[in-house]
């Protein structure tokens, strides 16, 4: 088994309640599913959409940059799977596709 | 995956009341604002992290670091708030007060109040139903407007309305305990109009009507909890409601269709919810006035009593409808009389009572009046004035499932008529 992460990219936060709902449990039988399944490593944690950029020798420190709001990570999970291509089989059932978002699939480095 | 959607909403009616106090009457919306904020940040937390042991407790940890923090921020524009600015000025103060608002007895209280608050008498009852099924339930404008088959708009408009009525007045949480008496007729009245668009209501999803009884429940108990206010009236009120509850899992079938009266399996009818009504029945003996709550909570048990429809006591049943006439006399208490006559002495009696009612317009728009008339004759052997008044009672039904049950009354009709 090798661990890959999952970064979420973009898609659109629920506007109503109801609507949240319902993506709320959308996500929680994926996931629920995937545990079940012993593919996850650490469930990980949602993002804030703010933050701070720091750069250049002297540390600059700047708000964002957003990039488009496609591509800002809204939380990440630690996943554990055969290959890259089954991680990426897996991450197939995600429900942020419904909602304009994405998964980016990341294998980690191993020593 | 099993969430109680309910007492999500439960939980967003008690932090908007919570945030109103800490906020101000006049920041309701900003209460509000907050109130959906911390619920969609919970979902997105929820969403990878699963949903926590006590969601409630969650929120309400959420809702109350949110009202903190916002303070903080707004410590210059602290004036603008509530009556409870001068203790947002210092950190010594700030938290002990917003805990204090956030405690469980201090929310119920706080929740009493604005159900009073919401029954000002400058609302109109609509509106006050309306006010408390979006400030004390968290319901949104859709979700009544659904419920009470109006417009999205309509109801949204009303409640901005009720909304900027309650702002203008500074009192909302300093009711006086000699105003709330005055008021408590009106909030009865709001919660019995509440539980019955639930009951006999016209949305045709029975799970709205059930949530809009258990909404009505859980607000008269909060009365009930407090004795400053409640009285016993309260108690024959809540008997209505427990009897109505227990029956109401056999008031439709496993479609979602309409049982009547006479074909429903009363052993599905909750035995524990009718034990509870008695005892609301019993306390609310003794004052000095009979209030129509009082009649309609023993009507309801009269039917409760009775194993099968055969053992209905229709003697007390024509007796209570009789004495409801005189208290509060409607066309529709007048058709239940006519019933109740009917299953005593015959159909034909019935009959001429139902037609010896004034017609209004309230009751010719009522689908279950021709419907009445129509299962009374048919049980006089007139199958086909029954058929007619059938057919004129579904171009009345206000909802599917109404249409349904009454097609389903015509058909038989017209079985009979044929035989």
């Amino acid at each position: 088994m090798s661990e890959f992460v999952y970064l979420y990219r973009g898609g659109q936060r629920a506007e109503s309640p109801d609507e949240g709902e319902k993506q709320m449990q959308r996500w929680v039988a994926w996931l629920t599913d995937l545990a079940a399944k012993g593919h996850i490593k650490d469930q990980g944690q949602p993002l804030e959409s703010e933050g701070k950029v720091v750069r250049g020798k002297n540390g600059a420190v700047t708000d964002g940059p957003y990039p488009e709001s496609k591509d800002i990570v809204g939380g990440y999970t630690l996943i554990e799977a055969e290959n890259l291509t089954q991680a990426a089989e897996l991450a197939g059932g995600c429900p942020i596709f419904e909602f304009d978002g994405l998964v980016e699939v990341r294998p980690v480095m191993k020593m | 995956m099993d969430l109680d959607e309910q007492s999500f909403r439960r939980e967003s009616g008690r932090i908007v009341t919570a945030l109103s106090r800490i906020f101000g009457l006049a920041h309701i919306s900003l209460a509000e604002d907050v109130a959906q904020d911390v619920f969609c940040r919970a979902l997105e937390v929820w969403k990878l992290r699963g949903v926590p042991d006590n969601p409630s407790a969650w929120l309400m940890t959420a809702a109350k670091n949110r009202a903190i923090d916002l303070l903080r921020r707004e410590r210059t524009a602290r004036n603008h708030l509530s009556e409870l600015g001068r203790a947002y000025e210092s950190e010594w103060t700030l938290v002990p007060t917003v805990n204090g608002i956030f405690s469980v007895e201090t929310i119920e209280d706080d929740q009493l109040r604005m159900m009073f608050s919401c029954c000002d008498p400058h609302l109109p009852e609509e509106t006050q139903v309306a006010l408390m099924l979006s400030l004390l339930c968290g319901f949104t404008a859709g979700e009544i407007a659904a419920a009470f088959l109006s417009k999205r708009d309509a109801i949204a408009k009303r409640i901005e309305r009720g909304k900027s009525m309650l702002a203008s007045c500074k009192t909302l949480f300093d009711l006086s305990e000699r105003e709330l008496p005055s008021r408590l007729a009106a909030v009865h009245r709001a919660l019995y109009l509440l539980f019955n668009e639930g009951y006999h209501g016209a949305s045709p999803r029975a799970a709205v009507r059930a949530e809009l009884c258990r909404e009505a429940m859980r607000l008269a108990k909060l009365l009930l909890g407090n004795p400053r206010v409640s009285s016993r009236e309260t108690y024959a009120l809540c008997a209505l409601m427990w009897f109505g509850a227990a029956r109401l899992p056999s008031r439709v079938d496993s479609r979602g269709d309409l049982i009547s009266l006479y074909a429903q399996d009363r052993s599905r009818w909750d035995a524990g919810l009718i034990g509870k009504a008695n005892e609301f029945l019993d306390q609310s003996a003794g004052g000095t006035e009979l209030t129509e709550y009082h009649i309609e909570a023993a009507i309801a048990s009269v039917h409760c009593a009775a194993a099968r429809i055969e053992d209905t006591d229709w003697a007390r049943l024509l007796w209570l409808y009789d004495v409801l006439m005189t208290i509060r006399p409607s066309p529709v208490v007048a058709l239940n009389r006519a019933i109740a006559l009917a299953n005593l002495q015959g159909p034909q009696f019935g009959i001429d009572a139902i037609r010896a009612i004034p017609q209004t317009d309230r009751l010719a728009a009522y689908p279950f009046f021709p419907a009445a008339l129509a299962e009374l004759e048919l049980r006089a052997g007139d199958a086909k004035s029954a058929q007619r008044d059938f057919e004129a009672a579904i171009a009345l039904a206000r909802n599917p499932m109404e249409r349904r049950f009454l097609e389903e009354r015509a058909e038989s009709a017209k079985r009979e008529g044929v035989r």
